[in-house]
């Protein structure tokens, strides 16, 4: 797994206490929101919880024991759920996931790779298309099957591929 | 109602049954209770209410002493526009006394109530309560079954003891207020005999000039000077209160200008109404002066400025001192030192913990800073997230 490469915020208290000026914050969520969605990519985490994150080094720097409260959490995610870069998984909010690419994004992607390997018109399994030996320099390779099937049904929406068996296999055309 | 007191239905020594009544509704002052549909039975110390029957056989019934009831009335019934059959007669009822058995109502804010009589009245009724009343037969009554007994001796113990020692402190409290008043008072006349005999002073050091030297009329001068204000307006020198805010606002003005500029073009009104009352010694000002003062300044174009901050702190200000400066000097202040807490900054600059965070709250909402808040309180850093492009 390679190192997060933390930023200079990361090491600059105010970073961790959501600015009241209105333009300040903008540039202070603009970093977190990248700072999250590296830290995501690097780990290829998808699943946050906002009940533990603060327990995780991105949102605490024991360096200068300084921890993002919760609020500021949630706030972050909101604005990373407005894009589409994360998702609820429940109603109160406790665990969401992280897109460090948009589902749109990743369907673009599977379908690209699913062209290069002229997959067109045959049926594969999830488990192929994620821990397959062809998709093992994709970024895909490895991702959550959740995520996977909410790429898929993306698809499945511009009719690019049907999902069936329970949501085991795909066919695209 | 709170003067019911529960009692047995017994006549006592020396007490005697007058007259009985049935069909009785009570009412707190003008509200209905659940007290209704009862007997009332008049003696010569009480007035007793029950529900039906339970007289006759002697059970706990409701018991009004007559010492409490001032005064009685037949209800002249406007209210019930005719349309009620009943008839009302109010009792207006005294305090309570302390040490009162207790009754069904702890505590009522109505210092009458009513009797409703459903079945028709005894048209005597009225009088005779009246003429019971005044003969006030329960005082002959042996002493020690009264209430009014019980209350010269202390009760320590329970809520009542204790509530009794908080109303004797204020009681003592209020006095030694006053006589500490007297006193003031007392002074303060005195004060106005000072002021003229220093005036009357200063005045024929000017007219006889040459009788002392120089300096000795200057140290004079500086005696009576530091006394305050030589000549404080007031507001009895006016008629209209605007021309005295005026006097008063060029007078603030004069005097807070220099210690204004002393203490870097900022001071919080609390301080300024410190100040000035200090000046003033004797004809001190209201706070709602002060301020109808400090709203004029801007209007007469005197150097000081009254200005509120987002936080509702109130502060006079020099017209030269400007936020742009305040900005640029805090966040000068903030790049030499890395980071600061309000605290630091007033001790860095000699001013309040209030003014010093207004300081620093101005340089954030300008964009110069940015806030760390964290166990160990709240720290101001020069602003990176815009001043670091990366």
């Amino acid at each position: 797994m390679a190192e997060v490469e933390w930023p200079w915020q990361y090491s600059f208290p105010p970073f961790f206490t959501i600015q009241v000026h209105n333009e300040t914050r903008t540039k202070q969520i603009a970093a977190w929101r990248s700072l999250i969605l590296d830290y995501h990519k690097i780990t290829k985490h998808c699943i946050l919880d906002t009940r533990e994150a603060q327990r995780t080094a991105l949102f605490n720097n024991t360096a200068i024991d300084r921890k993002l409260p919760l609020e500021g959490i949630v706030t972050i995610l909101e604005d990373l759920a407005r894009t589409g870069n994360a998702q609820p998984l429940d109603k109160q909010k406790h665990r969401w996931q992280i897109y460090w690419h948009t589902l749109e994004e990743w369907a673009d992607l599977v379908y690209s790779w699913v062209q290069r390997c002229g997959m067109m018109n045959t049926v594969c399994t999830l488990y192929e298309i994620t821990d397959g030996d062809n998709s093992a320099d994709e970024e895909f390779h490895g991702l959550d099957t959740e995520i996977m099937v909410k790429i898929l049904q993306t698809l499945e929406v511009s009719k690019k591929a049907e999902l069936f068996d329970d949501n085991q296999g795909v066919k695209f055309f | 109602m709170d003067r019911f007191e529960y009692a047995e239905a017994r006549l006592s020594s020396g007490e005697s049954f007058l007259i009985r009544e049935k069909g009785v509704n009570l009412y707190d002052g003008n509200e209905k209770t659940s007290f209704e549909g009862g007997e009332v039975v008049l003696t010569s110390h009480r007035l007793l209410w029950a529900r039906p029957g339970d007289i006759p056989r002697g059970l706990t019934c409701l018991s009004l002493p007559l010492r409490y009831v001032v005064f009685v009335e037949e209800e002249t019934g406007s209210t019930s526009f005719g349309f009620s059959r009943s008839k009302k007669i109010v009792l207006h009822l005294s305090q309570a006394l302390p040490g009162k058995i207790p009754g069904p109502v702890n505590r009522s804010s109505h210092h009458y109530m009513k009797l409703s009589f459903k079945e028709g009245l005894n048209s005597n009724f009225v009088q005779i309560i009246n003429e019971t009343i005044q003969s006030k037969k329960w005082e002959n009554f042996s002493p020690a079954a009264t209430p009014s007994q019980a209350s010269d001796v202390k009760l320590r113990a329970g809520i009542v003891g204790i509530e009794r020692g908080i109303q004797e402190k204020q009681k003592a409290a209020d006095e030694s207020i006053s006589r500490a008043f007297q006193d003031l008072s007392k002074l303060m006349g005195m004060a106005k005999d000072m002021v003229n005999l220093s005036k009357n002073i200063s005045q024929k050091i000017r007219e006889r000039q040459g009788d002392i030297t120089e300096d000795e009329t200057v140290r004079f001068k500086s005696y009576l000077l530091s006394l305050g204000i030589d000549d404080p307006v007031t507001r009895t020198d006016f008629r209209s209160e605007n021309k005295y805010y005026i006097e008063l606002a060029r007078q603030l003005a004069d005097i807070l200008e220099e210690p204004i500029t002393d203490v870097g073009g900022m001071m919080a009104l609390t301080d300024v109404y410190c100040r000035v009352n200090r000046a003033r010694g004797l004809e001190l000002l209201s706070p709602e002066d002060l301020i109808q003062a400090c709203h004029m300044l801007e209007k007469l174009n005197l150097p000081l400025r009254l200005r509120q901050f987002d936080s509702g702190v109130k502060v006079l200000q020099l017209h030269s001192h400007s936020d742009v400066n305040v900005v640029k000097n805090t966040a000068l202040a903030l790049e030499d030192q890395g980071s600061l807490t309000a605290e630091e900054l007033a001790q860095m600059l000699g001013i309040s913990v209030l003014l010093a965070k207004e300081r620093l709250m101005t340089t954030e909402k300008y964009g110069k800073a940015c806030r760390d808040e964290s166990i160990e309180g709240l720290r101001f850093y020069p602003n990176q997230f815009l001043q670091r492009e990366d």
